[in-house]
Formats: C-alpha cells, sequence, structure tokens
C-alpha cells in the first residue's frame, strides 16, 4: 500500500519568540515493509536536512531561528509505500541493548496496581503474553480523549481506568518491562481502517521484543499489531522522550501548539504523475 | 593502628618530611601562628571561597587552610601516579564499553542491570564515539592512606570533579610566603596545570574543528558553590567563561554570543551537570542550557568535557567493579586498592551490614560529600538504628564499608603541632594522553579523632608536596 501523508505542526504566540529552537524527529526511517518517497520536512517554509540518527536509530534534526516570530509551521509531508509484516518491524540497526528497555521511567513507573496488573496477563510464551497484555489495555483502559493530559503516567491510567493511545502505550510498556520483556514506546502515523475514523493527530502504539521474532509493533489502543497501515516515526523510552517535535522558545508567551495529521491512502493517478516526474 | 605520615614507629622523622620539620624548628609554633593569620588574610582577599564537588553549604564561607604540607617521597607518587593513571584509563574504557558493546557485561563481570537501568547511565549516549574516546577529561580520585606502603581508593569523580583551584592557591600562597622554602627545588611544582588542562581540551576538539581549537568553560553563573574555581580556572587558560545564555546552536555547531557577532565554539568544558545542559535533550524543565547543544554534540560539532553519562563510572554500585575492568581492560593488577564494600542490594550484604553497622561506614549509593553517611564507631547507638531503617526501606541505594584507619598529617594545632587525619584528591587529565601534576588536593580533617574531611563537615585544606629526589 502506499500512504500519502501531511503532518503540520502550529506553534503560535501570542508576543513573538526572538528565538526558536526546535528537535524534530519526522523522518521515517526506511524499514522492511516501509519505504519512504519524496519525503520533506519545512519549518516556515525552509528545508530542514541534516537528519541524523539518535541513540535509537531514529532521524534526528534541529532547527534554529533566531528572527522574531509569531508563528511556527512545521510540515512533514512525503509518500510512504507499506508492506504488512504482521508486527515484526525490522530492517533498521539493532546494536542498542536490548536491557535499556527495561528502564522504566517517570511515566513509565509501575506502582504495585501495574505490576499485578502486568501478572495477570496469561500465556504460554512470552508472545502470547504480550498479545493477552495489549488486549487487556485496551480493555480496562477505555479510550476517552481529553481525560488525561501528557504528562499522566502508566500508573494513573490503569487507576482511572480510561485514557488515550499514550496511556494505552505508557500501561502497555510499562507492565512489559515489569514481565521483564524489552519495550518501548512508537511515534507514527496510522491510517485508519475503513469505516473506521479518521485519525487527524499522531498516534502512539508500542513494541516489544520477542526472542527469535525481534521487535513486535502492538497497537493497545486498536487491539491488534501493526499493519501496512502504520508509517512508524520514531520510539522512546515514554511519551516525552520519543517526542517527534520539541521545542524551545525565548521571549515568547502564551505558545498554542496545534497537530493536524491528514493521511489516505495514495491516489492511483498521484503516484503515476510523481513517478513520470522521476 | 594509625600511620602517622610524618613518623617513623619508632617516632623518628620520615625522611621526606625533614624539611618541614627544620622549617616548624626554625620558624616556631607562635612564628607559624602568626604565618597562618596573615595566609588566612590573603584567602579572604583573593576571595577563594567555595565548597568542594557536591558539598553544598555556603558558597561564601571561607575553607580553613593549615599551613604544614602534607609530603609524598619520590618513591611514593610513582606508584600513586601509575595507580592513577591506571585507574583513569580503565573508567573511561569501561564508559566507552557501556555505551558501546557492553564486552564486560558479557563478560559476566559487571551485572547488565547495574549499568543499563542506573541512574547516571544516558540512554542518549549509546553508540557514539566522542572524541579520542574520552569521556572524563578530568578525572578526580579520592584516595586514603591507610599504611606505609597502602594507598585505597575511597571514590572516583568523573563529572567535574573541583578543588584543583585550592592545590593552585595553596601552593601559590606558600611560595609566596615562604619563598625560601622552594627556593631549593625541593618540591615539583604544579603551577602548569591550567596549561596542561588547556591542552587535553585542544586534544578533543571535534572532527568539525579544522583550526586552534576554541575552548570555553561553561559555568551555571555565579550563584554556583564552585563560581570561583570556574573563573578561577577560565583565567589561568586564558579562555572566555560562558553562562548557557551566551551560545546558541546552529547548523550543527555551537556559537558564542559576541559583541563582534557569533564565534563558533569548538570545545566546552562544562560545570554544568548533565541535566542542565540542553533543555531539549535531557531535563525539558530547565530553564537552564543551550537547546540543542547536546544534538551539536551528537553531530561533531562540539565536544563536551566531561561527555554526558560519565558520571556512570563513579557511581558507588559501580564502583566496586573498578578493580575488575583494569584486568579486563588493560590486562594489569590494580596498583591501587578498592575498599571492601557492601552492597546492601544484595541479600549476603544487607544481612552483614544490619549486623555490624555499628562498626561500618555506610554511605547512599548517589550521595556525595559525607552528607547522609553514618559513621558506625562515630554515632549513636540511636542514630544507628534509625540509619538502619534508612536501609531497610530501600537497601538497593546504600553501600557500607569498613572504618578505616586513615593516615595523619602534621597539622597546626592551639600550641603544638598535632596530628589529623587527611585524605587526597589528584586530578589526572585524559585527552589523546594523560597527564597528571605531581600534586593534588589534600584534605584534613581539623578535629582530633575525626575522620570526615568534607569542608562542609569541619575540614580544611593544605599544600601538598611531592618531593623531586
Amino acid at each position: 500500500m502506499e500512504l500519502t501523508v501531511r503532518h503540520q505542526t502550529t506553534y503560535r504566540y501570542e508576543t513573538p519568540a526572538s528565538q526558536v529552537a526546535l528537535l524534530l524527529r519526522l523522518q521515517p526511517a526506511l524499514l522492511d515493509g516501509q519505504i519512504p518517497h519524496q519525503w520533506a520536512v519545512t519549518v516556515n517554509g525552509v528545508a530542514v536536512q541534516n537528519f541524523r540518527p539518535n541513540a535509537f536509530g531514529d532521524g534526528e534534526a534541529f532547527h534554529h531561528q533566531r528572527a522574531a516570530v509569531d508563528e511556527v509551521l512545521i510540515v512533514a509531508s512525503g509518500r510512504v509505500e507499506t508492506r504488512d509484516q504482521h508486527g515484526v518491524v525490522s530492517g533498521f540497526r539493532q546494536d542498542v541493548p536490548l536491557r535499556v528497555f527495561l528502564r522504566q521511567t517517570r511515566l513509565t513507573h509501575p506502582d504495585a496496581a501495574v505490576m499485578a496488573f502486568a501478572h495477570s496477563a496469561g500465556g504460554e510464551d512470552n508472545l502470547s503474553r504480550l498479545h493477552a497484555l495489549s488486549a487487556l489495555v485496551g480493555n480496562v483502559v477505555g479510550y476517552s480523549a481529553g481525560s488525561t493530559s501528557a504528562a499522566s503516567t502508566a500508573a494513573e491510567a490503569l487507576a482511572q481506568g480510561k485514557g488515550v493511545c499514550q496511556d494505552h502505550a505508557h500501561l502497555f510498556v510499562s507492565a512489559a518491562r515489569t514481565l521483564g520483556i524489552p519495550a518501548r514506546y512508537v511515534v507514527g502515523y496510522l491510517m485508519a481502517q475503513e469505516g473506521g475514523q479518521a485519525l487527524r493527530e499522531t498516534h502512539a502504539w508500542s513494541e516489544a521484543w520477542v526472542d527469535g521474532l525481534g521487535w513486535i509493533g502492538f497497537d493497545s489502543t486498536n487491539g491488534l499489531c501493526v499493519t501496512d497501515h502504520y508509517v512508524r516515526l520514531c520510539c522512546g523510552l515514554d511519551a516525552h522522550d520519543a517526542a517527534p517535535v520539541r521545542g524551545s522558545v525565548v521571549g515568547a508567551t502564551a505558545i498554542t501548539i496545534r497537530a493536524d495529521v491528514m493521511i489516505s491512502e495514495t491516489e492511483p493517478n498521484a503516484a503515476q504523475q510523481t513517478q513520470q516526474q522521476q | 593502628m594509625t600511620f602517622s605520615e610524618m613518623h617513623e614507629q619508632d617516632g623518628a622523622i620520615r625522611s621526606c618530611y625533614a624539611e618541614v620539620k627544620r622549617w616548624i624548628d626554625e620558624t616556631g609554633i607562635d612564628g607559624l601562628k602568626g604565618r597562618m593569620e596573615e595566609a588566612e588574610a590573603i584567602f579572604r582577599r583573593i576571595g577563594i571561597t567555595f565548597a568542594v564537588y557536591g558539598e553544598g553549604g555556603d558558597p561564601e564561607r571561607l575553607i580553613p587552610f593549615d599551613l604544614l604540607p602534607r609530603v609524598f617521597s619520590r618513591l611514593e607518587w610513582e606508584r600513586l601516579d601509575q595507580g592513577i593513571r591506571q585507574r583513569a584509563q580503565a573508567l573511561n574504557a569501561f564508559l566507552y564499553d557501556a555505551y558501546h558493546r557492553g564486552e564486560i557485561l558479557r563478560a559476566g563481570l559487571i551485572p547488565q542491570d547495574l549499568v543499563y537501568q542506573n541512574e547516571a547511565f544516558r540512554p542518549e549516549m549509546i553508540g557514539f564515539d566522542p572524541p579520542g574516546r574520552v569521556y572524563s577529561h578530568i578525572v578526580g580520585i579520592d584516595i586514603v592512606r591507610t599504611g606505609p606502603d597502602k594507598f585505597e581508593v575511597l571514590e572516583d569523580n568523573c563529572r567535574t570533579p573541583s578543588g584543583v583551584s585550592y592545590m593552585l592557591e595553596n601552593r601559590e600562597i606558600m611560595t609566596r610566603m615562604f619563598p625560601g622554602l622552594f627556593s631549593k627545588g625541593l618540591v615539583t611544582p604544579v603551577d602548569n596545570y591550567p596549561a596542561l588542562l588547556l591542552r587535553t581540551l585542544k586534544e578533543v576538539a571535534p572532527p568539525a574543528c579544522k583550526r586552534d581549537p576554541v575552548v570555553v568553560l561553561l559555568t551555571p553563573g555565579s550563584l554556583n558553590s564552585a563560581y570561583y574555581e570556574h573563573s578561577f580556572l577560565a583565567d589561568l587558560m586564558g579562555i572566555e567563561l560562558v553562562e548557557p545564555v551566551d551560545l546558541f546552536v546552529d547548523n550543527d555547531r555551537v556559537w558564542m554570543k559576541t559583541t563582534a557577532g557569533p564565534r563558533a565554539v569548538d570545545v566546552i568544558y562544562r560545570r554544568i551537570d548533565d541535566d542542565y545542559l540542553d533543555p531539549l535533550a535531557f531535563r525539558p524543565d530547565s530553564l537552564l542550557g543551550v537547546p540543542g547543544l547536546f544534538h551539536a554534540y551528537r553531530a561533531g560539532g562540539v565536544t563536551l568535557c566531561s561527555a554526558p553519562g560519565a558520571g556512570l563510572a563513579d557511581d558507588k554500585a559501580i564502583y566496586v567493579y573498578v578493580p575488575e575492568m583494569i584486568r579486563f581492560y588493560l590486562g594489569e593488577e590494580p596498583i591501587l586498592s578498592n575498599i571492601p564494600t557492601w552492597q546492601c542490594g544484595t541479600e549476603a550484604g544487607l544481612a552483614y551490614v544490619l549486623e555490624h553497622l555499628g562498626e561500618l561506614v555506610a554511605k547512599e549509593v548517589h550521595g556525595s560529600g559525607g552528607y547522609g553517611m553514618l559513621i558506625g564507631p562515630q554515632a549513636s547507638p540511636e542514630a544507628v538504628a534509625a540509619y538502619a531503617d534508612r536501609i531497610r526501606a530501600n537497601p538497593g541505594g546504600f553501600i557500607a564499608q569498613p572504618t578505616l584507619a586513615l593516615s595523619t598529617v602534621p597539622t597546626l594545632g592551639v600550641s603544638t603541632v598535632v596530628q589529623r587525619h587527611a585524605d587526597f584528591r589528584p586530578f589526572c587529565l585524559v585527552g589523546k594522553q594523560m597527564r597528571l601534576v605531581a600534586g593534588g588536593l589534600t584534605r584534613v580533617a581539623l578535629t582530633e579523632g575525626s575522620l570526615v574531611v568534607n569542608s562542609s563537615q569541619g575540614g580544611g585544606v593544605k599544600d601538598t608536596w611531592v618531593l623531586r629526589d
């Protein structure tokens, strides 16, 4: 399948910012079953280049703007060819020691309830345990937009019983690590299944390590493993660590941030057109 | 039994102290006391007032200076010198390994979780090669002496050890006040330290630097307890002293704002903790820091000294394994020994420590500066019991060591020369090569019998001589 993506992030400042520094992880990697085409990232119309792999292998670029601005518009767009890999994420650098992904963070730190929850997932082996865990996460934390904040922890999501994709992923990685299974938080794009509601923002899911198979992508929000409907951007130990856009501003007050993602299957003639141009 | 560095067992003066003894006799106690007041007045005038790394306390407070130097013979120093270099090299090799393949972990010599779950481990550093593979460019090793031939390492400081300005100032004052003591050339100089530090920093310039490297010293600012040392060292090296707000990152390079426009910076000797270096990479709630600094570092546009994550190597739980590191990376036997250490995080360690706490020195794994530690033999039974409760609540956070018979050095008392316990912190420089000035910081407990030399707990400092012969 080929997906066309346009991901727009807007920072608006009530009084102009004298300096804006941005750390961007908006470059989908070339993976087995994920081939980006003509992917471009711009900030206020200026192309951002020099994406370099960070410690976890995700492309990262830094952008610095010194002129006074009252708005910063970040656009990542292009086409991504995807293939269903049955959840297996492969084809990228694998030199991060796996046990690093057992590190719990402030956002994933398991309390007694999360630990008990983790151990309630049954299964013969780690793979079946992870599938059970992913399903459990979706069951015990109902989807409810706006019920949590960016600072909510895995333990809070479980206690509250509702949340969004960020909370599902936090709870999943927290529980998997509790079971001794390396797990990480992933950010990317999801094209909704036919009939599903279109997602207008980035999506979050998780990856867990299964010996013999490698990293497997679990989307606990939708109760399935990743398919050709997913575009993987970057990962981290938690939502903060994996943020695709981080900003630091000098001088501005009252910052509002708005993200907007448009994703659809590429129209056949649009793809043809670009091919002709090449 | 306590070893007195000035005396043989039969009470005779050890030969390396002959000159000091001659000088004490010649000047007399009253004469020395008069000169001591003079020395303190000079210290106050030049404003050298600050606490040693991590000790906190009042930055405006004067640390007591003791006039009588501590002396090492040439032979003693040669062994110390080798042991210090060996340790500094192994600690850097370990850091490279920990952020790459983790061979020492694969070999089963250090538990994986002690590294990968360690708070001081920075996942952001994985796979990155700092210039020269150096992580800790200034290694401060705290050493105690427990016998004529026995030097033991108390702890390592791999982040930004401070105190070197005392080494320089103590010598400066002594030379100024007693030129006759140094005119015979018996004592090895230490005043080349700033030049060696600058050479070390320039040696680790990043790949992007194609000229004589521009080096700056990055300080959190004048409220920091070691600000005096920051400005002192920058001044002696002839480099700019900057605060985070003076720097910015653009095009994967770091720039210093100057009246003549932005100027590229190649090497940053930072005296700021990892957490406050870069709000985009580390603590997002930090108002300090230079946004994008870490990205420029990984891109090879600037070198940070020390590297973020270098603190992993001086973690008190990792300390236990330094002798193993020396054997593993260098194929050598450790020259300086470790102090036997019980880790309360292990079942056997916890049981032993709780049973013998009254005889032990217990410390927090992440603590420093003598705060939060218990000296069993000097503590009340209530204090020991309360500390035992703290250990039980979080065993992994504590280690314990035997109470050591620290050596004593001559110190000026009220009416006589007295013997007081001391430790020693040399500063090993690591660039493309290693450099070590023959000297360091001697801290001395000014209270009789006290084993705590930290300035926050009533310790003082003194000049340290390494004889040339």
